[in-house]
């Protein structure tokens, strides 16, 4: 990964794509525009990502051949993937040009069957830029075109500079803005006049988390999540232990062999030993949760800007992404057990693009309800106030579903009478008790309200989780019921929300009509393609 | 089998090896908005063909069961048999009629309703003005008896595409083409 590689590559680049008469024909309207390559580092990427699927293979013939070439054989495969992945890396990087055209962007690719995609400049949303460590040390963004297909089908570009990166960013929201602005003056939007601005627009921060956040944060994210990895891990190179993990009688042997030397040490030391392994088990686990955290969240930077939400996080893989105002479909607020105690919560909005794989976007992960009220007013919402009407769950609900969850559990400890030993169906009977009671308590928790422009629901015994949609941004409204719920006259009320799922169960079916019939007179009155600026 | 006239004509003679007649129907969840338009009869006869052809190979099967396995087991010759037939005239008579029952439609100026299912019902509503496409679709059997369904696809991730089968063709067309010239700008 030395600079001579790099200089090496794009000299070779640079000399090919000026004598490459086969390069894609440019567009005649667009005449002047070149297509591009990205970054020839890019290529170096390849292979160093070859090189990782290269070590596998190449350790596995080095430890399980007894051949004294074995190590020899190893490098040979190395060499050889390596050499391959170089090669591959190298043509594909060739092969794929993109070009900035007049409406819109192409990305040409593929050796033996070529691609063409086009993406007319008026359907990018916006331009999210990612860096992760490797490519951030090198000056090197990923740069993803966000169109809302979802599914992953959105175009993207890895690696170019991070100018070309900006610059990319730059030309998009400038022809977004060229194009819209017609559209957008005969709408009521009073941002649409600085959304002209090519330059970079005044941006209002609206949340930012520093590190003193970052650790609180962490403190409460604690995770297990390494022991597993560690588990895998002993599982995946099994083959290195210097013993049989599965030999149990081994095992045996050597745990009584153990046990015998702790209890000669007594029954307090016994104990000791007892609080240091789950003292550790603590440690780790809130080890865990801080780094995690702090590598995820790290400078969390919210910001208001013209064109929508930008969200900035990350401390080794850093991301930029922007939301349009527009197309947030609707918001959750959510929060965990221990955190509620101290009223952190986090919010979330809902829309068709993806968020690092994930369907909703985090904006707030980790706030107080006064900071996220503030956001939530941004984007277009607002929080339920006081003297909102919520309604409950039907009664008929309550009792079918505590006796449900309670029913599983006595349905279990029958079997458990007949052939467990005496006491053990204790267990069963506490726990149908157990969740029949939550079953009942929850029922206060669980409500739902309509105002003017939204639909709310909040849910959960020890952590309230609410949702908010925006009644005009549904798509279709369905009442579903079960058997059940059919002979006892409750129903579920699902919305069609872009992007999620949005549901409230146990609706008298009454009131299921009733919200029904008032969300959809909300949804007619507007079309699909008025939402847009709305 | 072929009637592409309009609306209702029940009673085909194919369905007289039902007793109850599709006039029964009328009882099709008896609340809300306005009435629901009944299905096209022919749609049963679709129902009860899908439901025969899917029920042949568990037949054969049962039959083979019979041939061949069922003197090494200690069940009696002839039950696994007259099981699977009685369960499958059940599938083949029975499920269509109430499954033709329990469905309906109602097309008002600006929606389309959709309420379907026997044990698991479900009443969807689509306002016009969020219909992203339309198709209107025709398998091997709903070609034979007319029929068509028609589908209308929506953004939202929970119903993303509401299935309206049943239908005669012409209907659905014509459907197709009201639905269409509500939707008045093609966006995304």
């Amino acid at each position: 990964m030395s600079g001579e590689l790099v200089s090496e590559v794009s000299t070779e680049g640079g000399g090919a794509s000026a004598a490459a008469p086969s390069a894609p024909p440019v567009d005649a309207q667009s005449a002047g525009v070149v297509p591009q390559r990205t970054a020839p580092l890019s290529v170096a990427f390849g292979v160093v990502s070859g090189l990782k699927n290269a070590v596998l293979p190449a350790a596995f013939v080095a430890f399980s051949s007894s051949s004294n070439y074995a190590i020899l054989i190893a490098l040979g495969i190395a060499a050889l993937i390596f050499a391959v992945s170089f090669v591959l890396g190298y043509i594909r990087w060739r092969k794929l040009t993109y070009t900035v055209g007049v409406e819109d962007i192409r990305v040409e690719s593929g050796l033996v069957s070529r691609t063409a995609r086009s993406v007319p400049f008026e359907r990018i949303q916006d331009v999210s830029l990612e860096q992760k460590l490797l490519p951030r040390l090198f000056g090197l963004v990923s740069v993803k075109f966000e169109t809302g297909a979802g599914g992953g089908e959105d175009l993207s570009l890895s690696f170019l500079t991070e100018d070309e990166g900006e610059r990319l960013r730059q030309v998009v929201r400038e022809r977004r803005a060229a194009e819209t602005a017609p559209v957008a003056a005969e709408g009521v939007s009073e941002t649409a006049a600085t959304q002209v601005t090519p330059q970079e627009e005044a941006a209002e921060a609206l949340f930012t988390m520093g590190p003193r956040r970052i650790f609180i944060f962490g403190l409460f994210s604690f995770s297990l999540a390494v022991v597993a990895v560690l588990f895998g891990l002993t599982q995946q190179f099994e083959f290195l232990l210097p013993f049989d993990l599965w030999d149990f009688e081994a095992w045996e042997e050597r745990l009584i062999g153990q046990s015998d030397a702790l209890s000669s040490l007594g029954r307090s030391a016994q104990i000791v030993g007892g609080i240091i392994a789950v003292l550790s088990l603590i440690i780790l686990g809130i080890a865990t949760g801080l780094i995690r955290t702090a590598l995820r969240e790290w400078d969390f930077l919210l910001e208001k800007t013209p064109r929508g939400f930008r969200r900035r996080r990350g401390l080794l893989t850093k991301t930029d992404v922007v939301m349009p105002v527009h197309r947030v479909q609707g918001i959750k607020i959510g929060t965990r057990f221990i955190r509620y105690r101290f009223g952190w919560h986090g919010l979330k909005f809902i829309s068709l693009a993806q968020d690092a794989g994930a369907s909703n976007h985090d904006v707030a992960p980790f706030a107080q309800l006064d900071e996220i009220a503030p956001i939530v007013e941004a984007s277009g919402f607002h929080l339920p106030s006081e003297n909102t009407e919520w309604h409950r769950a039907a009664k008929k609900y309550r009792f079918d579903g505590a006796l449900i969850d309670g029913g599983v559990f006595l349905l279990i400890a029958v079997p458990v009478a007949i052939f467990a030993p005496p006491f053990f169906v204790l267990i069963p009977l506490v726990m149908a008790a157990v969740f029949a009671f939550a079953a009942l308590y929850s029922w206060q928790f669980k409500r739902h309200a309509l105002d003017d422009s939204q639909i709310m629901s909040v849910s959960g015994l020890f952590s309230p989780s609410s949702m908010i949609a925006n009644r005009v941004k549904l798509h279709s409204v369905e009442i579903s019921q079960g058997p059940i719920a059919r002979k006892r006259g409750y129903a579920s009320l699902d919305f069609g929300l872009a992007g999620g799922s949005f549901s409230i169960s146990g609706v008298p079916l009454e009131r299921a009509r009733e919200v029904r019939a008032a969300v959809l007179e909300t949804i007619v009155s507007k079309d699909f393609s008025q939402l847009e600026n709305a | 089998m072929d009637t592409p006239d309009t609306i209702p004509t029940p009673a085909t003679p194919a369905s007289a090896a039902n007793p109850a007649a599709p006039a029964a129907a009328q009882e099709v969840a008896p609340h809300d908005d306005a009435a629901l338009t009944q299905l096209h009869p022919n749609y049963v006869h679709s129902l009860r063909l899908t439901a025969l052809l899917t029920s042949i190979p568990v037949l054969i099967g049962g039959l083979v069961f019979e041939a061949v396995i069922v003197e090494e087991t200690p069940i009696p010759a002839g039950v696994v048999m007259s099981v699977l037939l009685i369960l499958s005239l059940i599938f083949i008579i029975r499920v269509p009629m109430r499954r033709f029952q329990a469905r309906g439609y109602n097309m008002s100026a600006d929606r389309l309703r959709v309420v379907r299912g026997i044990l698991w019902n479900s009443d969807t509503v689509v306002p016009f003005g969020r219909v992203q496409h339309i198709d209107v679709d025709q398998g091997p059997i709903e070609r034979f008896f007319d029929l068509a369904t028609l589908t209308v696809h929506t953004a939202g991730s929970h119903n993303a595409s509401v299935h309206l089968p049943g239908l005669n063709k012409a209907l659905a067309d014509n459907m197709r083409e009201d639905i269409r010239a509500h939707i008045k700008r093609d966006t995304m």
